[in-house]
């Protein structure tokens, strides 16, 4: 059985047994809905705009703390690889960086920044950036010297190397940084809406739920996980049309 | 002293590396060495392990800044920078995976910016020289080991440069393997009529392939005997069969013998026979 496939049985099975305990109602329908009925709202749930404008909200700033983390963790990775000293210093703050429990600081990010999408932005960038940056030092660690023998070879200057040596004898690394960024930047940004924001579907969760409204509550949460999918199997694609160019047997 | 028809030489070139740690001493690893390529000469370099080849190859690719001495290619010194004109095959798989085999081999021109038309014409004379016009939309990880190592050599000739080094080329490859690549890049340098200097383990390989074997001492490596092979420009690895072939490779043995065993910390085979 293809790992695909095998995947897809396994949620279709879990999918199915819930429905069956939900609808059998071995689960009370106060703490689960059946998946179906969850389905069946998100969808109703699509075509109301005060949804689509939640759903706009944290896309966008989702998309914004998913490109600021991967810009800035590029970059400060290739600058601490070149630069062992700051690296040196630097790893004992890197290896307990998710020991700080950033949403804490959101009260300072929205003194600086104001009321706005802005601390929310900031929140799921410090979340990923980590992320992106030790994945992408890894990669770099990892590029074989011969490389840069080539380079000096053929005469080519630093940002010739960067673009058509480094870049790509690092992209896997890239993709991986990519990977747990766009996680990152999902789970910052919805956990700061729910806590902390008046907006975007992480606000609109929290709100259901106090207000007891488990049909929304549900279908907005599998309208985040189908964002939450969909964002990463896009990452993953492009990683196995990379990965299949150069790796065929 | 460099002779007029020198292609490239060493003059007087050592090599000191500064000590890895505080409590460690520099490392003298080469020289002084004085050699001198004939222009268009297939010349080979052997030594015991560690005795400074590499560097001396790297060296006069530009790779090395050497601690002394001038380094001499076409009437320019060699100053930290690759000269142009110049090819290198390493020993390490320097394929660029993300690449085809036919990009792998386009990489340099296109850095040199010849027209479209020019690098389709060079490349495919290659990967056809090098029997790899069946794989030009292969990439790296599909192709053996050989092969890969077929194409970086065709990736540096396909510069056409004047004077090839050759860094153990075929270090990780079988014995037949390494045969008959050597085969293959006697035919190339016929022609292109380029100077080629390789470095090797293999005295074998060195003998069959070189118009002149240069033997290194042990560290700090010294050329200590140059061996004039005498074999006609028209020769594949059939000479192995020549008995001049054995006496040549035992010549450079004799003398490699007594280094290697140098480079081991011993002196004499019997002491490095007993415990």
């Amino acid at each position: 059985m293809k790992a695909v496939t095998a995947r897809a049985a396994f949620v279709l099975g879990a999918a199915l047994a819930l429905e069956g305990a939900c609808r059998a109602h071995l689960v009370s329908p106060m703490t689960l809905i059946p998946p179906s009925d969850m389905a069946g709202e998100a969808l109703a749930l699509l075509t109301r705009p005060e949804t689509l404008n939640s759903l706009a909200w944290t896309v966008a700033n989702v998309a914004a703390a998913i490109l600021a983390s991967i810009a800035v963790g590029l970059l400060a990775a290739f600058i601490l690889h070149r630069r062992p000293r700051l690296r040196r210093a630097l790893d004992p703050f890197l290896a307990s960086y998710y020991a700080v429990p950033f949403f804490v600081l959101y009260p300072i990010f929205v003194a600086i920044l104001g009321l706005n999408r802005w601390p929310l932005i900031l929140i799921g960038f410090v979340f990923a950036v980590p992320g992106m940056l030790i994945a992408v030092l890894d990669g770099l660690d990892g590029v074989p010297p011969i490389i840069f023998k080539l380079s000096r070879l053929y005469r080519m200057s630093r940002a010739q190397t960067i673009a058509r040596l480094t870049l790509p004898a690092v992209a896997p690394a890239v993709f991986t940084g990519i990977k747990l960024t766009v996680a990152y930047s999902f789970i910052g940004i919805i956990a700061g809406e729910f806590i902390l924001a008046d907006r975007g579907l992480g606000f609109a969760i929290a709100d259901a739920y106090n207000r007891f409204d488990n049909r929304t509550m549900y279908g907005l949460m599998l309208l985040v996980l189908a964002l939450l999918v969909a964002a990463n199997s896009g990452v993953h694609a492009a990683e196995r049309r990379l990965r299949r160019r150069w790796e065929r047997p | 002293m460099v002779g007029s028809d020198a292609h490239a030489a060493f003059i007087g070139v050592t090599k000191v590396f500064p000590p890895a740690a505080r409590d460690q001493a520099p490392v003298h690893a080469l020289g002084p060495v004085d050699l001198a390529l004939r222009r268009g000469e297939f010349l080979a370099v052997v030594g015991p392990s560690g005795c400074g080849k590499t560097t001396l190859l790297e060296s006069l690719a530009g790779l090395v800044a050497a601690t002394s001495g001038d380094i001499i290619f076409e009437g320019a010194p060699v100053l930290g920078s690759a000269p142009e004109g110049l090819g290198v095959v390493f020993q390490e798989d320097a394929s660029l995976p993300w690449l085809s085999v036919w990009d792998n081999v386009a990489f340099g021109l296109r850095r040199l910016g010849e027209s479209r038309s020019e690098i389709e014409r060079r490349v495919d004379h290659a990967l056809a020289f090098m029997g790899l016009a069946g794989f030009s939309r292969a990439y790296p990880a599909q192709l053996s080991g050989g092969m890969r190592q077929r194409m970086c050599i065709a990736r540096t000739f396909v510069m056409r440069p004047r004077l090839i080094l050759l860094d153990e080329p075929f270090g990780a490859l079988d014995q037949q393997t390494r045969l008959l690549m050597g085969d293959e890049l006697l035919r190339l340098w016929r022609e292109t009529q380029a100077t080629a200097m390789i470095i090797t383990h293999a005295i074998d390989e060195a003998v069959l392939l070189a118009d002149r074997v240069a033997v290194m001492s042990a560290r700090p490596g010294r050329i200590i005997d140059l061996v004039e092979t005498g074999w006609a420009r028209e020769r594949d690895s059939r000479i192995v069969a020549d008995p001049r072939f054995g006496t040549l490779t035992a010549r450079v043995w004799e003398k490699l013998r007594v280094e290697s065993l140098k480079s081991i910390g011993r002196t004499s085979l019997q002491e490095a026979r007993s415990p």
